[in-house]
């Protein structure tokens, strides 16, 4: 394709937006009972999970995709794990691989606002509900998801977008397979390994644009839906 | 703390800095690390000199030098790059010389292909095969170029997967998530290698692909500080040849010194 006069190959982009919107679904999923626990958790285990989950942001990427590379390869854990399944092939260098691995990746960014949300209602108003016979389900979806609109929605949008950006795990589990693997952020380094800096520069000037639209939306949310549930 | 009570210490702080410091700072291509630290040991024991070097992806270096990075001298994984700080009027034309012959291997921890290694390629028989990527890295384009010219890259071509370099086509095969792939010879017979002594792996005769040639330049930058000249001299001496070839590299003739 054609982007402001140079040839532009935009194959990478729409992997990228793919597997983000994978992870960010994955996230939602495994996150919000994940965040629910914790938010009702006593302090000791808490503790213990928060510095667990936690982790991938501290820890440089490099570090967790050569872990991830260890843990993945054709006879590691997961790997095993998900022929139990009927799982068959390799998850390094496939797009189920980074979906995983970025699953890791942007942990913290689903579960911290999850969490910070659920802890922030009252507790008073679920033990009304369970009063008025009112039972676990039904409290989470009538009282907790609606009163944590603005958790939901800042967490679906911080993962998606930390995904969009990752770059060290998907270099090390990856393997820049164009339409597998190759995502923008490889594709930005290639290019800039190659010398061919106008390409560089108009990918890079799309995730820098994105980028700030995301953040954007983020805190208008913040201000937007703070008022309702602070 | 008043101002005035540190100036002193200060300025002497800024003057040894900026008067002559008997050290410089070299860009070094990653496939050289190991090779380039042992013969900076063996400099330093013997001039009282330090020499610092900040390791990295040649392009990516390339890109910080052409952006005002403070290295002295540049040692790329290939000569496009160097020769491109040439051009650019930060590399000195007169110090350029290739430093290093890479050599490309074959390796595989199951396969014997140091016994049959092109109908071990022909067969395809395994899950991936490593490359550097081609695009950015000289190891992998020798790789893929010698794959073709044997006839062998159809075959092959859907099992390959790319490092960024050729640092990462050899994690790939070291940590067993591809079975097979082309790394430098310089990462299978260093010592410290993780895969040292194990598997095994097949030497590519040099006949069959453009040598790698690796090359090195003084900066402007550089071209000031007598600590750069005096390893860049050393470079060419037969105790840092000696470390070059252990770490199975080539050296061209051009490299020789005439000291000798």
């Amino acid at each position: 394709m054609m982007l402001f006069g140079s040839e532009i190959n935009l194959q990478p982009v729409w992997l990228t937006l793919e597997v983000a919107t994978y992870t960010m679904v994955i996230l939602m999923l495994i996150g919000t009972p994940l965040a629910w626990k914790m938010a009702k958790m006593d302090s000791s285990t808490k503790v213990l999970l928060e510095a667990l989950v936690a982790l991938p942001l501290v820890l440089p990427p490099t570090v967790l995709g050569f872990y991830l590379l260890i843990v993945m390869n054709p006879n590691g854990p997961i790997t095993e794990f998900l022929r139990l399944f009927g799982f068959e092939g390799q998850l390094t260098f496939s797009k189920t691989g980074l979906v995983i691995g970025s699953v890791f990746y942007s942990l913290p960014f689903a579960v911290q606002p999850l969490m910070h949300a659920f802890e922030s209602i009252p507790s008073r108003l679920l033990d009304a509900a369970a009063t008025l016979r009112a039972n676990a389900l039904d409290r989470f979806f009538t009282i907790v998801v609606p009163l944590s609109q603005r958790g939901f929605l800042v967490a679906a949008t911080l993962t998606f977008a930390h995904t969009v950006g990752e770059f060290g795990v998907v270099l090390m589990v990856g393997g820049n397979i164009p339409g597998e693997t190759r995502m923008v952020s490889i594709d930005i380094f290639d290019h800039v390994e190659s010398l061919e800096y106008t390409q560089a520069h108009i990918l890079s000037a799309l995730m820098l644009m994105f980028s700030f639209l995301v953040l954007l939306l983020v805190y208008s949310l913040n201000r937007r839906f703070g008022v309702k549930v602070g | 703390m008043k101002i005035k009570s540190i100036l002193p210490g200060l300025v002497i702080f800024l003057t040894s800095m900026s008067g002559y410091a008997a050290e410089t700072t070299i860009a070094v291509a990653s496939n050289f690390t190991k090779t380039i630290e042992i013969i900076g040991q063996a400099f330093e024991k013997e001039t009282g000199h330090q020499v610092k070097f900040a390791f990295g992806p040649t392009g990516k270096l390339y890109a910080q030098i052409k952006n005002g990075a403070p290295f002295d001298a540049f040692f790329g994984a290939d000569e496009r790059r160097p020769q491109l700080t040439i051009k650019d009027g930060i590399g000195l034309q007169q110090s350029y010389f290739v430093y290093a012959q890479g050599q490309l291997a074959l390796y595989s921890r199951d396969h014997r292909v140091d016994q049959n290694p092109i109908a071990i390629l022909k067969a395809a028989a395994f899950n991936k095969l490593a490359i550097a990527n081609p695009r950015t890295a000289p190891y992998g384009e020798r790789a893929q170029t010698f794959l073709k010219q044997q006839g062998l890259y159809e075959g092959v071509q859907s099992n390959i997967v790319n490092g960024e370099s050729i640092a990462h086509a050899f994690q790939y095969v070291a940590t067993g998530n591809a079975e097979l792939g082309f790394v430098a010879l310089s990462q299978v017979v260093d010592p410290q290698s993780p895969i040292y002594q194990k598997g095994y792996y097949w030497v590519l005769p040099q006949s069959d692909y453009k040598p790698i040639n690796q090359g090195a330049v003084i900066t402007q930058r550089g071209a000031k500080n007598p600590v750069t000249q005096a390893f860049m001299a050393f470079m060419k001496r037969p105790q840092a040849s000696e470390i070059i070839r252990r770490f199975g590299y080539h050296l061209p003739q051009s490299a020789q010194s005439n000291e000798q």
